[in-house]
């Protein structure tokens, strides 16, 4: 299988403090990976820098993906180019309504691949059939983007946006916070619907409980801005089982 | 010589002229505002309702004035049509401040004047003695000078229980080709039970400097509903300097919705008095700013009588070297018990040149009243940016929308649906910076 994303020796900081201290990291498509740590060890940083945050400097190291230098790509292409992140706390956008936030972002991404705009008769019924993979109510569409959503709402439109986008690598980060039980089935059944052969997850989570049902072919410990631990599934249930303490003391 | 004494010498020297065309309603008014203006000359900026606003200096320009009443050789229905798309108006033109009828205007119900209001007055004086420069008697300065100097304007009178179902659209304009200063007045009567909305349009620009004072005074009635909605569209050589006098009597209505498309140096004053029990009053702004334009939005809703609702909302976004000025007061008299009123200003300031100046006030005399203001500033929602970004909307797409957002709550008081859905696309239009290159009336483009 071919390599869809390589992180070589990548360091980054954020106000000037080091948070990244050389992660390595190679990712095969159709793989799913888990990304487990405990608080503050640079998990949702790695996913930040993978999209291009602003706030993060890539101090050293490179980020090939699709075979392209993917740090050197604005935000908005690196998301025409495949890459979707589940936001940990999707924000909210006052007066945005969700049809017309997703008509802007899909347009964009056909702009990009040298397409025509969807007409308006395709695309809400694009619209429909991806909000019913997630259960997300129709009067939501109408509604400013995540405002005034329960927890559960906001992860739902996550998932619904990453079904009207049909990203190659999907970042879920910590998808799982927040969600209830039958909350947390749906957005992983979301998930799962969308996989396909050829793209790949990062699953970025505290728990075992959401890798139940988002199975990873491979699973990473990360620790004070580095990978500490690769190994199959059964890692995550031995982190369960044990905690990190273990993890901290060998490292 | 300071920039009044020239305007005063100007009318004591003209003063047969101005008057010789003109209804003695209007004649009548003028001695008395001249004095005023006279004894208080142009605001400076050492004054607390003008310290962001000089508006002195822009009268240092040697305007025109067209008191001999030349009329404009065209005619403006044909060459500006500024029609909204699915809607019918009936509409009447001011051309360099004297009033022009549209082509084919339908019959309004009967006993409704809408026209000329020198030659209405008159016809209608003792009609519209009760009325005329009742309001706007104890305005500013410059209240006082366009009272002094008019010559003609609109009048709009709508008798008891009459229903004017096509909006009434105002289009005001200036066709010349030195520097000129217009002096417009509208009045608006709505007598008892009556009801009618009102589109003003303000294209009055031109390559030219130019200047144009307007005083609206209006009155509704008992339980009469009125909407009016302002939208300028002018040019960075203009110069508005508008006031709105409205006085609302028991269970009436009053929507007012201004709209600063594009423009150079904007005041735009706000008077509204609750006079009666019941009234209900929703005034609401939205002004977009780029280079360096200069919008003034000030506004008084006085609460005289008790169980009013008032609300207020202006919206401000300023971009480059722009500048806002927002003052809004809220008074509550002794006699305004159960008065609801609230008040909020917004803005966003896109460059760190771009100024905004808010100052909500709220003064309150009675003590049975549920009152509250806001005003913030800021900017763009960095975090709402990166997230639309990441889904793949380039940076500038997802400004305007934000922008076409923010600017989209204030849009939303607009009742007629042809007239909403227009300025939405022309605000995003203005966003695009597609307006700005427009020559004339892109309401009709």
């Amino acid at each position: 299988m071919e390599n869809l994303l390589e992180i070589k020796n990548l360091h980054a900081t954020i106000d000037g403090k080091e948070i990244l201290k050389g992660i390595n990291l190679t990712v095969k498509a159709g793989e799913v990976h888990a990304i487990m740590g405990p608080n503050g060890s640079g998990k949702s940083t790695l996913s930040n820098v993978l999209v291009g945050h602003p706030a993060y400097t890539v101090t050293e190291g490179e980020v090939i993906y699709k075979g392209k230098d993917l740090l050197a790509l604005s935000p908005e292409n690196r998301s025409h180019e495949g890459l979707f992140l589940s936001f940990q706390y999707p924000v909210e956008i006052a007066g945005v309504s969700i049809t017309n936030f997703m008509r802007a972002a899909v347009n964009a991404q056909r702009q990009y691949k040298g397409l025509e705009p969807m007409n308006a008769t395709d695309f809400l019924k694009l619209m429909r059939e991806k909000r019913a993979l997630v259960n997300l109510d129709s009067k939501l569409a109408n509604r400013s983007v995540n405002e005034g959503f329960s927890g559960g709402e906001k992860k739902r439109n996550e998932i619904f946006q990453m079904a009207m986008l049909e990203p190659t690598l999907s970042i879920l980060d910590e998808t799982d916070s927040g969600l209830d039980i039958d909350a947390l089935r749906i957005v992983a059944e979301g998930v799962n619907k969308l996989k396909r052969d050829d793209t790949s997850t990062l699953v970025i989570t505290h728990y075992q409980r959401l890798l139940d049902y988002i199975k990873p072919d491979i699973v990473h410990v990360l620790y004070n801005g580095r990978i500490v631990k690769t190994a199959g599934p059964e890692l995550a249930l031995e982190l369960e089982e044990r905690g990190y303490d273990w993890i901290k003391k060998d490292n | 010589m300071s920039n009044e004494q020239e305007y005063i010498n100007l009318f004591c020297e003209h003063r047969e002229l101005i008057e010789k065309p003109c209804a003695t309603l209007l004649n009548m008014a003028r001695g008395k505002a001249f004095e005023r203006f006279k004894a208080a000359g142009f605001p400076g900026i050492k004054e607390e309702n003008w310290l962001h606003t000089n508006v002195a200096a822009q009268f240092a320009t040697d305007y025109g004035m067209n008191l001999g009443r030349v009329q404009s050789e065209a005619a403006a229905r044909d060459i500006f049509t500024c029609d909204v798309p699915n809607l019918g108006t009936h509409k009447a033109y001011i051309v360099n401040d004297s009033f022009q009828a549209a082509a084919n205007s339908s019959s309004l119900p009967a006993g409704v004047l809408f026209g000329s209001l020198n030659t209405l007055a008159k016809e209608n004086s003792a009609l519209l003695e009760p009325y005329y420069n009742k309001l706007a008697a104890d305005g500013d300065a410059i209240a006082q000078f366009n009272t002094a100097f008019i010559q003609d304007g609109i009048l709009l009178y709508i008798p008891r229980n009459t229903e004017i179902s096509e909006t009434i659209q105002i289009v005001s304009l200036l066709q010349t080709n030195v520097e000129m200063m217009s002096n417009r007045r509208m009045l608006i009567i709505l007598e008892e039970g009556a009801k009618a909305s009102l589109l003003m349009c303000d294209h009055s620009s031109t390559a030219h400097k130019s200047l144009s004072t307007q005083v609206t005074e209006v009155y509704v009635g008992a339980g009469a509903s009125l909407d009016i909605y302002e939208m300028e569209e002018t040019s960075e050589s203009n110069c508005r300097l508008a006031h709105l006098f409205v006085k609302q009597e028991a269970d009436s209505h009053f929507n007012h919705c201004n709209v600063t498309l594009t423009n150079g140096f904007t005041r735009n004053y706000v008077n509204v008095m609750l006079a009666g029990k019941g009234g209900n009053t929703n005034i609401t702004g939205l002004a977009i700013g780029d280079r360096k334009q200069h919008t003034d939005n000030r506004t008084l809703v006085t609460h005289r009588a008790g169980h009013c609702t008032s609300n207020e909302l202006y919206k401000y976004i300023l971009d480059e070297e722009s500048v806002g000025v927002f003052a809004g007061k809220m008074l509550i008299e002794p006699d305004a018990q159960q008065t609801v009123s609230q008040q909020t200003n917004r803005n966003l300031c896109l460059t760190s040149c771009a100024h905004m100046y808010a100052q909500p006030q709220l003064e309150i005399y009675a003590d049975d009243v549920k009152c509250s203001h806001g005003s913030t500033v800021g900017q763009l929602d960095e975090s709402a940016l990166f997230y639309m970004q990441q889904r793949g909307i380039p940076k500038e797409e997802a400004r305007h929308l934000l922008m076409y957002a923010f600017a989209g709550e204030v849009i939303e008081n607009i009742k007629i649906e042809a007239l909403r859905d227009r300025l939405h696309m022309l605000v995003e239009k203005r966003f695009r910076g597609e307006l700005n290159r427009c020559k004339g009336c892109s309401l009709c483009k």
